[in-house]
């Protein structure tokens, strides 16, 4: 695990490829503190960040060169079968000078070409420079756990991990994407290639760009793919899928617990995490360490359930209780990591427990994200199920009531009517067969802070529907799969890269050199659940059927039959003590109007709001967060520049 | 039904739903829940400014699209709740 970066093109002279590399590097150590390096040649630097994992010595320092030394690799990431990818290698007769992953991927590049990527097994981004050739290319793994994005300038291509790399490019100028601002306030992700920044481009999970006499192809090397309704897979008894969904788990699990270095496993006192920790401390007997969140405000903590598994587990357990005021104090820097704006606060948490977890000597974690979009865990797919249930019964008073069992902890939801809630969820006012249907009241609730905006803002964004962007964007063979399946691919193609794995993920843990690994998001696993009957995964309202069954052994019973606890964190609220005593300055009228993207008006009222403790609904609460976190976005990486003054100079 | 009725009704929209955004268009015929004006808590924000502004009782059976989901349904909802306060202490 690593940092990459580097730049394919003449615009950089040779003498100053070096220099250049070190600058972006320096803006990745977190990411890599333990070494770096560079390679430069005529028109190409690969520059790297170190995070030793596998294989300690400098044998495996990175930029690698081929035997031949006209092939050079910058990776970040970790290929978990590469010890079996390397057997497969020595078998055809290649020799290896050392331990490393990195090794194995660079002599397969050379042995299959690019499409090697294809025969990969985990978390990667890379850029080989096939001097043969004068061939770049990049690739990033199939779900999207690491970062790529690329700056054009001039004729040449300019990549990182990490877009703050990108702004040491001499030229680079930051400034705000609103159409990405549109998707945010609504999608909650912008969607790749697009990013917050105007002029930088995401590489799309499961993609790969071959740069070569300055031109770029990119292309999908995978996709997510279900069954055609009508076309179903053979039947089989669910207890042999149950068999082979906990063989498959225990796999991934095992070839992620390969490190020359200590591995241990978040634990959230969910499912998903338990039962991840429970097959990791088997491979471990009594070495694994746990560490989990807790919260001071008792409606987001689920310390009773961690102790429990930590517990039965005999882990050594460790915990980060998070106070009001930690979320205001370390959000500035969750922005700066996540270089963009975001609607929640839930990040910051997992900032503060990848700090812990660095301090305590570990650089690898397991977790266990990636269940609740592969096995149907999300309260969206039982929202869509009720609401479809609701449609064909249009006048049903009964029927409503089934929200607020699946809302428990939305207190204002438990005491409306089945006339209201069934016209909160747009119940018989959609179309079932939108394909957004799912996702639809998400969509709505969130962009109604979009009310926000400022009139310039809203005029330049007039005419765009973020929402119709990403149903144009859904593969032909969409409309053909199961509503659940529909669902599960918004969530898994879009939420997952593009808010989970990423604001709250690879860019929350790597703050700290922390490295994740996500069993369930194993590509064999990802495959396998989407070829599970819907029923078998989303059986009634009892989300993760299957996971439960094929783990209950695992797990005491209060742990495998607990329903589902969203992780949530503190909103607004967290910065109403004196940690968040520079929300005032950033949401100052005079300073909103200003950056003009927000109504200054209203955003004031917003934040009185706030000072009365009032922000209590959906919408307000993700406006505050929002806007803040742009305005920090804006201080942070267009600081000198008010979008209102940049966009007179453009 | 009087305008100061529809009006105040209006006002508090404005101030709580819209945060003062006088460039809304707000007919008082369309829909809170369709435009999303208001969410869940919204609805019950509204039912404590209806009570105390309007001195009426909202009873949980009440708390209906039908009654409340426009400014025009809202002030007929006051004026009916209203005359049913009329006609019990008269």
């Amino acid at each position: 695990m690593c940092g990459i970066a580097g730049y394919c093109g003449d615009g950089v002279a040779p003498q100053d490829g070096a220099a250049l590399l070190w600058r972006m590097g320096r803006e990745l150590a977190h990411r890599g503190p333990d070494g770096q390096g560079s390679h430069v040649g005529r028109g190409i630097g690969l520059g790297h960040r170190r995070l030793a994992v596998i294989d300690l010595s400098e044998g495996a320092a990175q930029p690698m060169a081929s035997a031949c030394g006209a092939i050079h690799i910058a990776y970040n990431g970790e290929v978990f079968n590469y010890l079996e990818l390397r057997a497969e290698l020595v078998a055809r007769g290649r020799r290896f000078r050392s331990e490393s992953d990195t090794e194995v991927v660079l002599q397969l590049y050379e042995e299959f070409g690019p499409d090697f990527v294809t025969k990969l097994n985990g978390d990667f981004a890379l850029a080989i420079w096939d001097g043969r050739s004068r061939r770049l290319l990049l690739a990033r793994d199939r779900v999207g756990v690491r970062p790529l994005f690329y700056h054009w300038q001039g004729g040449t291509l300019y990549f990182a991990s990490e877009i703050k790399a990108l702004m040491q490019v001499p030229g680079f100028s930051a400034e705000i994407d609103p159409l990405a601002l549109d998707q945010i306030f609504t999608l909650w992700t912008p969607l790749a290639p697009r990013t917050a920044f105007k002029n930088v481009n995401e590489l799309p999970p499961a993609h790969m760009m071959i740069v070569e006499g300055g031109h770029a192809v990119t292309r999908p090397y995978w996709a997510l793919d279900f069954p055609a309704l009508g076309d179903d897979p053979p039947s089989r008894a669910e207890g042999d899928v149950a068999e082979e969904l906990r063989a498959l788990l225990e796999d991934a699990t095992r070839i992620r617990m390969r490190a020359d270095v200590e591995v241990g496993s978040f634990l959230s006192g969910g499912l998903d995490s338990s039962l991840i920790s429970a097959i990791a401390a088997r491979q471990a007997p009594g070495r694994l360490r746990t560490f989990s969140l807790a919260f001071d405000d008792p409606a987001f903590d689920e310390s009773r359930h961690q102790e429990t598994m930590a517990a039965a587990l005999g882990t050594r357990h460790d915990v980060l209780t998070c106070r009001a005021g930690d979320i205001a104090a370390a959000f500035p820097a969750v922005v700066r990591q996540m270089e963009r704006p975001v609607l929640r606060t839930a990040p910051a948490p997992l900032y503060l427990l990848a700090q812990r977890l660095r301090g305590e000597g570990l650089k690898v974690v397991l977790s266990g994200e990636g269940a609740d979009e592969i096995f149907a865990g999300y309260d969206v797919f039982r929202e869509a199920r009720i609401r479809r249930f609701c449609a064909r019964q249009p006048g049903s008073t009964l029927r409503p009531h089934l929200f607020r069992k699946i809302y428990p902890y939305i207190a204002s939801l438990q005491q409306q009517t089945p006339e209201y809630l069934a016209a909160f969820f747009g119940a018989g006012a959609d179309r079932p067969d939108d394909p957004l249907f799912s996702h639809r009241p998400r969509f709505r609730a969130t962009a109604g802070a979009k009310l926000f905006f400022s009139r310039e803002l809203k005029a330049e964004l007039a005419g765009y529907d973020a929402a119709e962007e990403l149903a144009a964007s859904l593969p032909a063979e969409f409309s053909r799969w199961h509503p659940l399946h529909q669902a599960q691919y918004l969530e898994t193609r879009f939420l997952l890269p593009g808010y989970i794995l990423s604001a709250q993920g690879d860019r929350m843990v790597m703050a700290h050199g922390v490295e994740s690994r996500f069993p369930f998001l194993d590509h064999r696993l990802v495959e396998f659940a989407a070829r599970i009957p819907p029923e078998m995964k989303l059986r009634g309202l009892r989300e993760k059927h299957i996971l439960r069954r094929a783990g209950a052994d695992l797990l005491p019973a209060a742990i495998s039959e607990r329903p589902k606890q969203p992780y949530r964190a503190p909103e607004s609220v967290s910065f109403s003590g004196p940690d968040g005593a520079y929300v005032e300055a950033l949401m100052a009228t005079p300073r909103i109007a200003e950056d003009g993207l927000f109504n200054p008006q209203a955003t004031r009222k917003l934040l009185d709001k706030h000072g009365r403790g009032a922000i209590a609904g959906f919408r307000d609460a993700a406006a505050f967060v929002g806007i803040l976190s742009t305005q920090l976005w804006l201080r942070e990486f267009a600081g000198a520049a008010p979008r209102k003054q940049s966009a007179q100079a453009v | 039904m009087s305008e100061p009725v529809h009006q105040h009704i209006r006002e508090f929209i404005v101030e709580n739903f819209l945060f003062g955004d006088d460039d809304y268009e707000l007919d008082n015929g369309v829909s809170l829940i369709e435009t999303d004006l208001v969410d869940s808590t919204g609805i019950l924000e509204l039912v404590s400014f209806l009570e105390e502004r309007f001195e009426i009782a909202v009873a949980d059976a009440d708390i209906v699209p039908a009654n409340l989901d426009s400014i025009d349904r809202i002030a007929a909802f006051v004026a009916r709740k209203r005359g049913e306060g009329q006609r019990l202490a008269g």
